[in-house]
C-alpha cells in the first residue's frame, strides 16, 4: 500500500481522512499512483493532474523522503520507503499569495 | 406559505440562507465547499431542489457539485470540459493569437423543463451542455465559430457570463462574454451570431461599432416578453427590443452607467435594476453611497433606493452575478457585495434590510421562490 497525504480542500472533497491508502500493483511510480487515486476517488480526477494531458497542475506538488518529485518523470520508480508504506507522499498545494 | 432560498457564491465558499415567504428572519447555513471559490450556484426551474454549483480552485481546478435535496448534501458530478475538436486561438491582449484553454466555470443555467439538462458558460469563452444531470459535458461549438478568433478576454478574463434561455421558444438561447458581446442561436444551440448592433465602446475598442468585441457584463430578460432585453455593458445601459438585432442606450440620468449587474423585477417587464459603479478603475460606488437605481420605465428614467444601505464611506462592488430577485409580491431584491454583505429588499427596492454583514466576497446570488 502507499500512503498519500491529502491537502484539506481534497479530503474534503473525496470525504476522507488526511491519508490514504492506495494499492498499486507493480512497481510503484508517481503515475500509477496517481491512477490508483483516481480510480479510488474518481470526484478527484482533475485536481491533481489534467485528465487529457495527465500533467500535473500547475500549482500541485508531490513531497516525499524531504525531496520534492514534482518535476520527475512520472514514470521513474518511487523511493523505496514510500514503496514500503514506511513514508507518504504528500501531495501539496504550493504556497500562492502574501 | 412559500419559502425563499438564496443560494450565495463566495470566493470562500457557498452559503444557503432560507425565509418563510414573510422574508425577515434568515436562516444561514453553514459553508459548504469551505475554502473553495463558487463563482455560482443556481437550482433548477424544474425541480426545485436539484441544485449545481460550480466549484473551483486555482490549485485544484474545476468541480462541479449537484444536490438533489435542497442543498443539505451533494455529490461531485462531472468536470470533464473538452473544447470540441481542435480547440483553435482567440485573440490575446497583445493583439496576438492565444489557443483557448479551460480554466472555470462561470455560469450554471438549468433547463426550464428538465432538471438533467444544464448549460455552463466557461472561460475561455464557450458554452457546455449537459443531458445526464452534469455527469458528462458537451461544448455547443458553433459559438466559437462566431468570430471566436477576435473575441479578447477582458481584466476578468474571456469569460461566457450570461445565458439566458428563451421560455418561449426552446432553440433560443442568448450568451453573453466579456469581451466578446451577445450571441444568439435560433437553432438550440447548433448556430449562433453575433447581435451587437447599436454598441458603441468608444473608449474600449478602436472600431466603438465593431461586430464583436464589446464588454457586456449582464443580460436580463423578463421571461414574459422574451423579445426585450436589458443590458448593463462596461459603459451604458442598454436595451433591446427585438431579441438583440438592435440596441439602445437607455442610461438616462443614472450617475454612472459603469456596472457589472442587471436585473428584471419579477412581475413588472419594465421595471429593472443597476447598482452604478463609479468606473472601470474604481469599483465602487460613485460618492462612497451604495444605491440601486430603479427604472420602472424600462429605462432612461432612473430613481435611486436607498432606504437601508450605506450612504457613506461605501466602496464595494456589485458583480454582475451577485443580483437577483424572487417571485413573491411584492417582487423580493436580493444583491451581495464584494464586501460580503447580502442586501435584500420586500418590496421591490423601496426598504433594505442586511441579512448578512460579512461573507467572504459576494461572487454570486440567486433566489428560489419555493412553493
Amino acid at each position: 500500500m502507499i500512503r498519500v497525504v491529502l491537502p484539506a480542500q481534497l479530503c474534503s472533497l473525496a470525504n476522507v481522512n488526511r491519508e490514504v491508502e492506495i494499492q498499486v500493483d507493480g512497481t510503484a511510480t508517481l503515475e500509477s499512483v496517481l491512477d490508483g487515486i483516481e480510480a479510488s476517488y474518481p470526484m478527484l480526477l482533475g485536481t491533481l493532474r489534467d485528465q487529457v494531458t495527465k500533467q500535473r497542475r500547475a500549482f500541485i506538488r508531490f513531497f516525499a523522503c524531504g525531496e520534492d518529485l514534482s518535476l520527475e518523470p512520472t514514470t521513474k520508480p518511487l523511493p523505496e520507503e514510500v514503496a514500503k508504506g514506511k513514508e507518504p507522499i504528500r501531495v501539496v498545494g504550493a504556497m500562492a499569495g502574501g | 406559505m412559500s419559502k425563499v432560498r438564496i443560494l450565495v457564491g463566495t470566493r470562500k465558499g457557498a452559503f444557503i440562507l432560507t425565509s418563510d415567504g414573510r422574508r425577515e428572519n434568515w436562516e444561514i447555513s453553514e459553508p459548504q465547499f469551505a475554502g473553495w471559490e463558487i463563482y455560482h450556484l443556481q437550482g433548477s426551474p424544474a425541480n426545485q431542489d436539484r441544485l449545481y454549483a460550480s466549484q473551483s480552485s486555482g490549485w485544484f481546478g474545476q468541480v462541479i457539485q449537484r444536490s438533489d435535496d435542497g442543498g443539505k448534501t451533494w455529490a461531485p458530478a462531472g468536470n470533464k470540459f473538452m473544447y470540441e475538436g481542435s480547440p483553435g486561438t482567440h485573440q490575446w491582449y497583445d493583439g496576438t493569437q492565444h489557443p483557448w484553454e479551460f480554466k472555470r466555470v462561470w455560469k450554471l443555467e438549468p433547463s426550464l423543463t428538465d432538471p438533467d439538462t444544464i448549460y455552463a458558460g466557461v472561460e475561455d469563452a464557450a458554452l457546455f451542455r449537459s443531458s445526464d444531470g452534469g455527469k458528462t459535458w458537451q461544448e455547443l461549438a458553433g459559438l466559437r465559430q462566431a468570430k471566436g478568433n477576435l473575441w479578447s478576454p477582458g481584466a476578468g478574463g474571456l469569460c461566457l457570463h450570461t445565458i439566458i434561455l428563451d421560455p418561449g421558444d426552446p432553440k433560443r438561447i442568448f450568451t453573453a462574454i466579456s469581451a466578446a458581446g451577445v450571441f444568439r442561436t435560433d437553432d438550440g444551440g447548433q448556430t449562433w451570431r453575433s447581435v451587437n448592433r447599436g454598441l458603441l465602446s468608444n473608449y474600449e475598442l478602436p472600431d466603438p461599432s465593431a461586430e464583436v468585441g464589446h464588454c457586456v457584463h449582464s443580460i436580463a430578460m423578463h421571461p414574459a416578453r422574451p423579445n426585450v432585453l436589458f443590458m448593463q455593458k462596461h459603459w451604458d445601459v442598454m436595451r433591446s427590443d427585438d431579441a438583440g438585432e438592435s440596441w439602445h442606450e437607455v442610461s438616462g440620468n443614472l450617475p454612472s452607467d459603469f456596472g457589472f449587474t442587471i436585473v428584471v423585477h419579477a412581475h413588472e417587464p419594465d421595471t429593472i435594476y443597476v447598482v452604478p459603479i463609479k468606473s472601470d478603475s474604481e469599483h465602487y460606488p460613485p460618492e462612497g453611497m451604495l444605491r440601486v437605481y430603479r427604472s420602472r420605465t424600462g429605462g432612461n428614467e432612473w430613481e435611486p433606493l436607498t432606504k437601508g444601505l450605506p450612504q457613506n464611506n461605501c466602496y464595494v462592488n456589485v458583480l454582475r452575478s451577485a443580483m437577483a430577485v424572487d417571485s413573491l409580491d411584492p417582487c423580493g431584491v436580493y444583491f451581495g457585495t464584494t464586501g460580503g454583505q447580502v442586501y435584500a429588499s420586500k418590496d421591490s427596492g423601496d426598504n433594505w434590510t442586511t441579512i448578512v454583514r460579512d461573507f467572504p466576497p459576494v461572487l454570486s446570488v440567486e433566489v428560489q421562490t419555493l412553493v
